[in-house]
């Protein structure tokens, strides 16, 4: 089976230890081969957390500089600071909700404009889907479901084995029963979304 | 049910390796677990704990990794399979414990796991505690995928009982926080019970013992050569007259670059999962036939140091190559690419072209560093102790934990930082070649683990400094784990007693003791001056819970602090000084993001212009 490779980047809190986590069950149920590795700990403490998803019959878990073939961010700075994963052949999906970090408040750095993000994003790699997915999230009844947008968007690529029906099946068994339905909402809008880019 | 405790064997899971390894130990009958807990091997000992709710399981949160191997020793020399879990800096504490029950040995097995941190992305050094296994003469194991993870785990306990010693399981951050697929087996049921048959010629270590213990070791780990020789832990791979021996999670990148590079009909691997004692006979009859020879391990060169000796003892010239220039690194960790390109590079094989994009006109991203939580109490501690000691010259040692983010500016409250417990210890030392004023830090769980032993010195010896104990009511930075301070009535666990700090404290001799609540600066201020002003060693317990914490327990209350702009004169001093994370500034302007704000009011108290204030239901 082919090799795919996944980087999802966010920033601690924004869930993407949860949107990884059914990537992995979606992949379980369909019997396709999956490794995962995430950084815990300090990071944690509102710093970056990454995690990558290989599928297919590779082993490693941890995915090379140049080596992703697609690339998901969770906040638009972090999807620049990340860039160097991607390769000219990446599909980068990426949440233009900014969320800047501290050091920004205390001078000691310049939070980058929307448009350079988007731009570099669009110039270096071979796909750009840029969105607001806060917006989406909030419209599908829960601002904590961008990590769900941005799962639908990452699904509509096509660019990993994984259908639809698993995830939403993994949607429904693996995330809390209060939140099913607005995650199942919010997957459909991001994959609606991506539809248009 | 614990999911851990599924007892469907055959059924497929996604586990992550620390999960595994603990169902390792489920499914090999485990019946006696301890741990102090250390990232990256956290999560072993908490679904220990969870799992020991609900069945049969022992588990304990020992008060730091040397008790944790003592009472897991005793358990096994009774005959229980037992396991005691820690980070790779942990076996530095448990080490006299460790070095001494090789010699004595164990009854029912006993597994103690390390969990290495390379590139230390949660750690203070990055130590290959391959070492201690052959300082102490012990077995070592090493899996290279989560799912071998949890089988290692199991033959582990095999293994001890068959030696009669302890067995050191050695994970990297890579197999522990690495995520994959693991197929059940079949549940052995634990034996809790044991007895321990008197034997003092084997269990009671004066030197007249010890002598002949020392033989015995010997001989076991003899023994343990030639079971590692045939394990299939250690296994041979592919084909060709390249070798690559390898340990870990390595395994996986040595396994993708050849495929890569079209070269698995070219270079043979040797995969060392039992690595201590090193397989002689098996290493030789691997490098004999080849043209030369890559050793593939992250850390220090263990293996190659070996493997090099084997070849000198056989007579063997042919080029082995690990560590050293256009080679591998002692430092950090390893990378799928980096050993494909080295691969390539020492068997001059055809590389794989770099496809990565230019980052060329890519402008530098603000950092975004760990940070104190909004609401952390920590950071009000520490604006108490600067506003206390405004003028006088200081110095911070402090210790390992949540708090030692202080360091960074505004804050910058620690100056030093070696190993957990040391801020006691470094204390005296500063304080008596230095004229400076010393106040140091340590958090409840640090200081129960080995910060009190530092400050008992420090009364004994008569030093003089100021010990400020950030008690946050629980072991805050692996995940709110309990210890001996914690209220575990709270927690939701009964059957538990909880220890006063400062009860401990005053029974240590210190005879300045005071406790503060810090969300209230002003009067924390004045309480540390006080302690500080003090002619000796006095001691400033910190009392509040940790936000997150708090938040778990459902104690926070919805109050929120936020910016009146009409009052706001842009001075700046909230973020300026205690770099709150819930606060941004947008347009110019100061804004608290209401997500964030935990209400502590800390920021409230120090606004000159009393701009800051609550929100309004």
């Amino acid at each position: 089976m082919d090799t795919k490779r996944l980087i999802i980047v966010a920033v601690g809190g924004q869930g993407n230890l949860l949107a990884s986590h059914v990537l992995g069950e979606a992949a379980l149920i369909q019997g396709i081969p999956v490794h995962m590795s995430e950084i815990h700990g300090m990071a944690q403490r509102g710093g970056v957390v990454e995690s990558s998803i290989v599928f297919g019959d590779a082993e490693s878990t941890i995915i090379s500089n140049g080596e992703a073939d697609v690339f998901v961010s969770f906040e638009p700075s972090e999807a620049l600071r990340a860039l160097g994963r991607c390769k000219k052949e990446t599909v980068t999906i990426t949440n233009l909700s900014p969320l800047p970090p501290f050091t920004v408040a205390l001078g000691k750095g310049v939070y980058p404009e929307i448009d350079t993000v988007t731009t570099l994003l669009a110039e270096k790699t071979m796909r750009l889907i840029a969105f607001d997915a806060v917006k989406l999230a909030e419209e599908a009844g829960n601002a904590l479901s961008v990590n769900m947008v941005l799962l639908g968007a990452l699904i509509q690529t096509g660019v990993l084995p994984i259908t639809s029906e698993a995830i939403c099946e993994a949607i429904a068994t693996k995330t809390k029963k209060a939140f099913v339905e607005t995650n199942l909402k919010a997957f459909e809008l991001g994959f609606a979304e991506a539809e248009k880019h | 049910m614990h999911k851990l405790l599924t007892d469907n064997p055959g059924q497929k899971m996604l586990m992550l390796g620390n999960e595994a390894i603990a169902r390792g130990a489920i499914e090999a009958g485990a019946a006696f677990t301890a741990s102090y807990p250390g990232t990256p091997s956290s999560e072993i000992s908490l679904n220990f704990f969870q799992m020991s709710k609900e069945s049969d399981l022992y588990f304990e949160y020992s008060i730091n990794e040397k008790v944790s191997v003592e009472v897991t020793a005793a358990a096994a020399n009774c005959g229980v399979r037992s396991m005691c879990v820690m980070k790779h800096v942990g076996m530095n504490v448990a080490a006299d414990a460790l070095m001494t029950l090789a010699y004595i040995g164990i009854k029912g097995g006993m597994v103690i796991l390390t969990a290495d941190d390379p590139f230390m992305f949660s750690s203070q050094n990055e130590q290959d505690n391959r070492y201690y296994a052959k300082l102490a003469g012990l077995p070592l194991l090493e899996p290279s995928s989560v799912a071998e993870a949890k089988e290692m785990t199991k033959f582990a306990f095999e293994l001890s009982e068959t030696l009669g010693e302890p067995v050191i399981l050695r994970t990297t951050t890579r197999i522990n926080h690495s995520t994959g697929v693991v197929e059940l087996g079949e549940i052995k049921a634990p034996v809790t019970k044991g007895e321990f048959i008197r034997d003092p010629m084997r269990c009671v270590t004066v030197p007249a013992v010890s002598r002949g213990l020392h033989v015995k070791l010997l001989a076991n780990l003899a023994k343990a050569e030639e079971i590692a020789c045939t394990s299939p832990l250690n296994k041979v791979e592919g084909t060709g007259t390249f070798g690559v021996i390898v340990n870990g999670v390595s395994h996986s990148y040595v396994k993708d670059g050849l495929a890569d590079l079209d070269a698995t009909k070219r270079v043979k691997i040797l995969r060392m999962g039992f690595a201590n004692p090193l397989p002689k006979n098996l290493v030789h009859d691997f490098i004999k036939g080849c043209e030369k020879v890559l050793i593939v391990e992250e850390g220090e060169p263990f293996m190659e140091e070996a493997v090099k000796a084997v070849a000198q003892e056989n007579g063997l010239t042919l080029p082995i190559g690990g560590k050293g220039e256009g080679l591998f690194s002692r430092l950090y960790e390893f990378d799928p690419k980096m050993v494909r390109n080295i691969l390539a590079s020492y068997f001059e094989l055809a590389p794989v072209a770099s496809q990565s994009v230019d980052l060329a006109g890519v402008p530098d991203i603000p950092n975004r560093p760990p940070n104190l939580c909004a609401g952390c109490s920590h950071r009000a501690t520490f604006y108490a102790v600067k506003k206390a000691t405004e003028g006088m010259d200081v110095m911070f040692p402090s210790d390992i934990g949540c708090y030692t983010l202080g360091f960074m500016p505004p804050l910058s409250t620690g100056d030093f930082v070696l190993c957990m417990g040391a801020s006691t210890g470094t204390s005296a030392g500063f304080s008596t070649v230095t004229d400076k004023k010393v106040i140091s830090f340590v958090g409840d769980s640090t200081f129960f683990h080995s910060g009190l032993m530092g400050l008992m010195n420090a009364v004994f010896n008569k030093h003089n400094f100021t010990l400020v104990i950030l008690d946050n009511r629980v072991t805050a930075m692996t995940g709110h784990q309990p210890n001996p301070g914690v209220d575990m009535d709270e927690m939701g666990f009964t059957g538990y007693n909880a220890i006063d700090i400062e009860g401990l404290v005053r029974a240590a001799g210190v005879k300045h003791v005071s406790v503060i609540r810090p969300y209230n600066l002003k009067k924390s201020a004045k309480t540390i001056k006080e302690a500080v002003d003090f002619n000796g060693v006095s001691v400033v317990i910190a009392k509040e819970k940790c936000t997150l914490y708090a938040k778990s327990l459902k104690q926070l209350t919805d109050k929120k602090f936020q910016v009146d702009p009409e009052k706001c004169k842009n001075h700046r001093d909230c973020i300026d000084t205690i770099a709150c994370p819930a606060f941004t500034v947008e347009n110019g302007r100061v804004r608290i993001i209401q997500d964030m704000c935990a209400g502590c009011s800390i920021c409230a108290q120090i606004c000159p212009e009393n701009a800051i204030v609550p929100v309004k239901k």
